[in-house]
């Protein structure tokens, strides 16, 4: 299994440690629920430096991009970010990934440590020679530092100015004594927040340099289980769990990030899937009765008739409710909708609800 | 790690206090750790009379859910309701107001079988 930079210091912390995509990674230190609020209500920082970085650059490098990713990645100018996805060939996604643009023919590639190596395989089946693919995720530490007192916890350590980055933008520059350092306004929370990027050897003196310099804000370190539960609450899709090689885009609720005024990998059919209309889509619901829905539960309808199955679900801290995601055939999907969860051989009430379940 | 010497323990992480012929049966403090923030814990076999090993009920956390098995073959008797309203008490103290059932017991020489503290302590490193 291999092991993050801070390893030892996340032990030290009273991190639990599991193993996840292959890194022993900090599931929860303190406690699940009081690390979640803690985000929503304050500042936390996750370990993320499992996920991938992969650099892409040279003469066809938008191309290359434009025919492999599903966003219109000639919208983004320097400094600009875009969600994305990497569709396959059969309908279904490689990965769901950020596009950072570094430059003309110069971007970077954020995927899921899950599928580093099956992503950097598949970009390099469609890669022209003239574009480079550098898979760096092994020189890189990524730390995310989410909540609403993030900007505060932050602004000391650096020049560029916290607050008025926008969302889904990037600055380089200078952090807490390191000198090559992505600064992203992005996160998988939905509570505001930046994403740090340093090189390995910088890793531990940047985590050490965030934690004084937001102690004020009461900074604390958060776990993999609240990253899941906070982005659930906001209803972002996690792969492998929400998305996968099988699941369409469109059928994902990725219509948004899927522009069909270019040609991408399988987009005819995409495109023919959007005007012949998808038979099931990924819908949020929020349990009626009690019982927390969990992945690969069915969704039933009132007559007890399968109508989808449950991708993902959990109690929510913030609301005290259980809720989740999952696939539900057409004709079920509108807000309002009453299923039924089948959770260990009884069906219990829920209703079709449109994500994020917490504003 | 809390193990206390007076209880006896199951394979399933499940501890058993006996006072006479009744059983009380709750989860362990490693039990509670793995499983985090418990949600609720549901028991719908009160009044019921189950073998050893047959579930008797569910505790859902957060993040997974959980069987609970009879460590002995007994009625169920009683189901904490101060649990029910509370769940937190089961990761705040397992092995006293988070408690689950107890239990009539049917055969004494069951509980030969459970596991001391010692060796219950080497089952969980």
């Amino acid at each position: 299994m291999k092991k993050l930079v801070l390893d030892q210091v996340h032990q030290d912390l009273g991190g639990k440690m599991v193993d996840f995509a292959g890194y022993n990674m900090p599931v929860q230190y303190e406690g699940l629920n009081a690390e979640h609020l803690h985000v929503r209500s304050k500042v936390g920082v996750f370990d993320v430096s499992h996920m991938g970085e992969f650099f892409v650059s040279g003469e066809g490098a938008l191309d290359f991009l434009q025919k492999t990713t599903s966003n219109d990645v000639a919208k983004l100018s320097p400094g600009k970010i875009q969600y994305s996805c990497m569709p396959n060939d059969k309908g279904g996604i490689v990965d769901d990934l950020l596009v950072y643009c570094l430059g003309e023919n110069d971007y970077l590639l954020v995927v899921n440590a899950s599928n580093i190596d099956k992503d950097f395989a598949w970009l390099d089946q469609h890669r022209p020679n003239t574009v480079t693919l550098d898979n760096q995720s092994e020189a890189w530490s990524l730390f995310a530092v989410q909540g609403p007192r993030a900007v505060q916890a932050l602004q000391s350590l650096t020049d560029i100015n916290l607050a008025e980055m926008t969302y889904y933008t990037f600055e380089r520059g200078a952090f807490a004594g390191a000198e090559e350092v992505i600064v992203s306004a992005t996160g998988y929370t939905g509570a505001g927040g930046f994403e740090i990027y340093v090189k390995n050897e910088d890793a531990a003196a940047v985590w050490k340099a965030i934690f004084e310099a937001g102690a004020a804000e009461d900074i604390r370190p958060i776990g993999l289980g609240a990253r899941d539960t906070l982005r659930l609450e906001k209803g972002f899709c996690l792969y492998g769990n929400d998305i996968d090689d099988t699941t369409s885009p469109l059928e994902a609720g990725l219509g948004w990030i899927t522009k069909f005024n270019k040609d991408f990998i399988n987009s005819e059919n995409l495109k023919k899937q959007k005007e012949e209309g998808i038979s099931r889509r990924l819908n949020g619901f929020m349990m009626l009765d009690r019982g927390i829905p969990r992945h690969g539960y069915r969704i039933l309808n009132a007559e007890g008739e399968e109508i989808g199955v449950v991708t993902s679900g959990t109690q929510s801290p913030s609301l005290g409710k259980a809720i989740g995601l999952g696939y539900i055939a057409k004709g079920y999907n509108a807000e309002g909708t009453e299923i039924f969860i089948e959770v260990r051989n009884k069906q219990l009430k829920a209703v079709v609800t449109k994500p994020p379940f917490v504003k | 790690m809390n193990i206390p010497q007076d209880l006896k323990y199951t394979k399933d992480h499940e501890w058993v206090r006996v006072e006479g012929e009744v059983a009380t049966i709750g989860i362990t403090d490693f039990a509670q750790g793995e499983l985090g923030d418990i949600v609720f814990v549901e028991v719908e076999t009160e009044g019921e009379t189950l073998d050893k090993e047959e579930t008797f009920g569910s505790v859902e956390a957060v993040k997974t859910v959980s069987d609970l098995f009879m460590p002995i073959s007994g009625e169920i008797t009683e189901f904490n309701e101060e649990v029910e309203s509370n769940p937190e008490i089961v990761n705040e103290d397992p092995y006293g107001k988070g408690w689950m059932v107890k239990v009539k017991i049917s055969d004494t020489s069951e509980l030969d079988d459970l596991l001391d503290a010692e060796a219950y302590q080497e089952l969980v490193g």
